[in-house]
């Protein structure tokens, strides 16, 4: 046996070890970097767009060129339309980084594309919100493998001039959609056919639906036809977030799922739009920053994940995008530019978040220890909505 | 014709490492040939057709549904058996074909009027502002004229204000016939210029000719005009027909429709690969008897 | 002159429309450049010149319009090289497959542009080439060959072979024929070609998408990412403007070069 299998064989051990003891703190495989050493001038990532601004939108929210300046890392940021696009790109192996949501996280990990991370190397990461740490989506065995940026919900957006009460449910956009005939605004991703299957969880309990994101066929069929409905309901697709800005502001949609962010770019802009969690929940995302395996520029990254943990960059960045800060430090900061920010984004209210379902992958094997039940996996998702959106 | 008994150009040349090198190929035909053809072929077989050609093994690869992960040299006809498992993928192609041909026809007809115009009846002066007129859109950015049919066809937008008056609402953004209508703009150039190249080489005495011999206009179009002109019309269709079979950029912006495009972009950048390779072959298999159809009719020399 | 007074009074009326279509786009978004408000919705609300301001501070973009610049000129330069090659070889010289040639030639440019960027995309992939300008050039140099191609075939067959036969017959040598007689007969083919790959390659994004790495960005792909925020709009409509503005000065150019001849004008 040589020496580095030996070492492979100890760090296993080591693995198994943490995850026997359950909540025990990770131990640093020996594989972690021991240290952030000096920045490599560049810093190549992908992101949802609006993570990773520098004041070209408002000037006061500029959370990058500051870092620029304090590390000599570049950065530089390509957008991504959604998760399966964004484990797509990191694929490609140019990224040094991703913001990515738990529908990503899972594969990225599994694929060996992400690389464990030591959260000992970051002075922001003891601020964080215990309930934010170790979450189940960006953490395994013990290893961390990222840390958080921040979290929110898919809300329900309406135009109050057509809707003048505010709903308090998804009918709006599946059973009643015949009164917005066309005017239905939806997010155009594979990952939304767990919309269709959450609102199924309260409509037909029969269908027994347990976790939206894992459907066996009966409840993948369901779905699928409620998609179907709604799209015969004249449904508008949303790929990219200011598709759907433009949708709203231009009255060719009244409702449809959206995300807080579009919800403050259209009321900056005086349009009549509001949104709200309807009471039977909703899905949601949870993102975590992670660093590629082959990332040409580590330290810069490290630094990048520390900096998005910082008061002033997380409590910006959760501000300019509409979701909750992950940590205490960062709300009192985003509170000093945008009062109530935390209330409203529930930072600190798990129980709200007990009503989202963070966007999680689709897996042959329903995720769960259960040998017996087998569920559509995320290429047969992908598939699906491939025949929803071209058929 | 030339026998190589002088190799000195002119007077006063010191002959140089080129000009020794040419008097050394010049008997060897075969190799001039090669050198010539080297760098054009070479580039073009591993730049391209090798580009292609590991496309389509991934075609033929596994993927693992979760990781996304292609394993390679893992043989498998998984792809090609979901392509023919879906029918969405058929709705698709035929909706893209249909598609082409309906831009292709509506260029042809838009572009060949103004052509004429510009080839046999505006004055030079005109002629030459037109050609720059037709030139100028070629040149301005692909996506900004998509973008600008955007703005004009969503709500609130130029359409419904010019059409309000009328009773008529704006389409919309969700309309197929947005695609057809922005398609065509964008490609209507490329038929314009080679119909206009190809109707200013017919000489007007061919016309006085017809004419004289009796043949009525509709004669002298029908008979001379068009045969002459097909080409040419042939040579614009290869543009505007390929470039919409591969477009997804525009049915994505200005339009809800899915293309063949859209359907090998999606996939590549949904990662699944080995589809996205299976699917391209269909575009590719098109495209390829299109063009030997094409070279038949004699388009290729009005490109 | 065969047509009659009708047909060139329709042929005008269509003239006109056609025209119209051609720029009414243009013109909307030239206006919207000047249009206070970040949504763009018609009628404009009213008068502006901030975008412009705006416009000029974003540093992103005068490095993207760079970025544009150097790969337009080094896929021009590849494909003035690798043409021409190719155009004197199927022109000079008859041999097995000469037809083949010109018919792998335009494949890059008549298979849709999706299917060549995914191809480049796995292959650089595969093969652990780093992306960044070098492959974007890569990129663009397969479909801007056949350009400089075509123009320079389409040239060679209309100049008369006598000059050269002559340039032989007095003794001189390929290459001294070639420098004295041949490429100065080529010159504005050669011009009017290598501005037509150049503008080619400065508006493409569809294989351009996919050969660019992570923080490189041409100008069409800092369109297209600009779309995709809708509160750079009012910046794009600008960008756009001056793009097609200074679009006039090339095919201004290329207009007086070929003379009248718009043939050869391929994508």
């Amino acid at each position: 046996m040589g020496k580095r299998s030996r070492l492979a064989a100890l760090a296993a051990v080591a693995i198994i070890a943490a995850a026997c003891q359950s909540g025990a703190t990770p131990k640093p495989t020996p594989d972690l970097p021991k240290e952030i050493g000096a920045g490599e001038g560049a810093l190549n990532l992908v992101i949802w767009a609006g993570y990773a601004e520098r004041g070209e939108v408002y000037p006061e929210f500029d959370w990058v060129t500051g870092f620029e300046k304090d590390t000599g890392c570049k950065v530089a940021t390509t957008n991504m339309t959604d998760s399966n696009n964004g484990v797509s790109l990191i694929q490609s192996g140019a990224y040094d980084g991703i913001s990515a949501s738990g529908d990503a996280t899972t594969r990225l990990i599994a694929g060996g594309y992400a690389a464990p991370v030591n959260t000992a190397l970051f002075k922001n990461y003891a601020n964080v919100f215990a309930g934010m740490k170790d979450l189940k989506h960006n953490t395994v065995d013990g290893v961390n493998y990222g840390v958080p940026h921040g979290r929110g919900p898919n809300l329900l957006a309406y135009n109050s001039d057509v809707i003048t009460t505010p709903p308090t449910s998804w009918d709006s956009v599946w059973e009643d959609g015949s009164m917005y005939q066309g005017k239905i605004s939806i997010y155009d991703s594979s990952i939304y056919i767990a919309d269709a299957a959450l609102h199924l969880m309260t409509k037909q309990p029969d269908l027994k639906i347990t976790n939206p994101y894992q459907l066996n066929q009966a409840q993948f069929d369901a779905a699928i036809a409620l998609l179907e409905k709604q799209k015969a309901n004249g449904a508008n697709y949303w790929g990219s977030y200011s598709d759907q800005v433009s949708q709203y502001a231009s009255g060719d949609v009244v409702t449809g799922t959206t995300w807080q962010f579009q919800v403050n770019l259209l009321q900056a802009e005086g349009a009549p739009i509001a949104a709200v969690l309807p009471d039977e929940g909703s899905t949601g995302w949870s993102d975590t920053w992670m660093i590629a395996k082959d990332a040409k520029n580590p330290n810069c990254m490290y630094m990048w994940m520390d900096h998005m943990m910082s008061a002033e960059a997380n409590g910006q960045a959760t501000v300019f995008f509409g979701e909750a800060p992950t940590s205490q430090q960062a709300c009192d900061y985003a509170e000093t530019i945008s009062p109530g920010h935390c209330a409203l984004t529930n930072a600190t209210n798990e129980a709200y978040y007990d009503k989202i379902w963070y966007w999680s992958t689709p897996q042959a094997d329903c995720a769960d220890a259960d040998a017996a039940t087998t569920c559509k996996d995320q290429d047969a998702w992908v598939a699906a909505w491939t025949a929803l959106r071209g058929g | 014709m030339s026998t190589p008994t002088d190799a000195r150009a002119g007077p006063g040349t010191r002959p140089g490492i080129a000009r020794r090198l040419a008097i050394w190929l010049h008997p060897r035909q075969g190799l001039q040939l090669r050198l010539l053809l080297a760098g054009p072929l070479g580039w073009l077989a591993i730049a391209y057709l090798g580009a292609l050609a590991i496309l389509l093994l991934n075609a033929f690869w596994e993927k693992d549904a979760f990781t996304g992960r292609v394993e390679p040299f893992a043989w498998t006809l998984n792809a090609f058996r979901d392509l023919f498992g879906h029918e969405v993928y058929r709705t698709v192609a035929v909706r893209t074909l249909i598609m082409a041909v309906l831009v292709t026809l509506t260029d042809a007809l838009l572009a060949f009027p103004i052509a004429y115009y510009m080839a046999r009846i505006a004055t030079p002066r005109v002629r030459a502002m037109l050609v720059i007129a037709v030139l100028m859109p070629l040149w301005a950015a692909y996506l900004v004229k998509v973008y600008a049919w955007r703005t004009i066809l969503q709500g609130n937008g130029f359409m419904e204000w010019a059409l309000s008056p009328f009773g008529v609402e704006s389409p919309g953004l969700d309309e197929i016939a947005n695609s057809w209508l922005v398609l065509s703009y964008l490609w209507l150039p490329y038929m314009i210029l080679p119909i206009y190249a190809g109707l200013e080489r017919i000489p007007n005495s061919l016309l006085e000719a017809s004419a004289d011999l009796g043949a009525k206009a509709g004669a002298t179009f029908r008979r001379v005009i068009l045969p002459l002109v097909f080409p040419a019309f042939v040579a614009g269709s290869i543009f505007t027909f390929s470039l919409t079979l591969g477009d997804y950029i525009t049915p994505d912006l200005v339009s809800d429709a899915k293309f063949i495009g859209n359907v090998i972009y999606d996939n590549s950048s949904l990662g699944n690969l080995p589809l996205a390779a299976a699917y391209s072959l269909l575009p590719i298999g098109i495209m390829t008897v299109y063009l030997l159809i094409a070279r038949r009719l004699g388009a290729f020399d009005s490109l | 002159m065969v047509e009659s007074r009708a047909v060139r009074i329709a042929l005008r009326v269509v003239s006109v429309f056609v025209m119209t279509f051609l720029y009414l786009p243009l013109v909307i978004l030239a206006i919207y450049a000047f249009n206070p408000s970040r949504l763009l919705v018609w009628p404009p609300t009213g008068f502006t010149l901030g975008w412009f301001a705006e416009a000029a501070n974003n540093p992103a973009i005068s490095v993207a319009v760079v970025n544009s610049l150097i790969v337009g000129a080094l896929a021009t330069v590849l494909a003035l090289i690798l043409g021409t090659l190719a155009a004197i070889a199927v022109h000079r010289y008859s041999f097995f497959g000469r037809q083949t040639i010109s018919f792998f030639l335009v494949l890059p440019i008549a298979l849709p542009g999706v299917v060549t960027g995914i191809a480049l995309r796995t292959s650089f992939v595969t093969f652990g080439i780093d992306f960044g300008l070098f492959t974007i050039v890569v990129g663009h140099a397969t479909f801007c060959v056949v350009i400089v191609y075509n123009n320079v075939v389409a040239r060679l067959r209309r100049l008369p072979r006598s000059p050269e036969e002559a340039s032989a017959d007095l003794g001189a040598d390929m290459w001294t024929t070639f420098r004295r007689i041949t490429f100065p007969g080529l010159g504005t083919a050669l011009l009017s070609g290598g501005l037509l790959a150049f503008a080619l390659s400065f508006d493409e994004i569809i294989v351009t998408n996919f050969t660019a790495g992570a923080g490189t960005q041409t100008i069409p792909m800092w369109i297209l990412a600009a779309i995709q925020r809708p509160t750079e709009l009012p910046v794009v409509n600008v960008v756009a403007l001056v793009l097609v503005t200074f679009s006039i000065i090339p095919v201004y150019l290329a207009q007086r070069i070929s003379g009248g001849a718009a043939a050869g004008v391929s994508r």
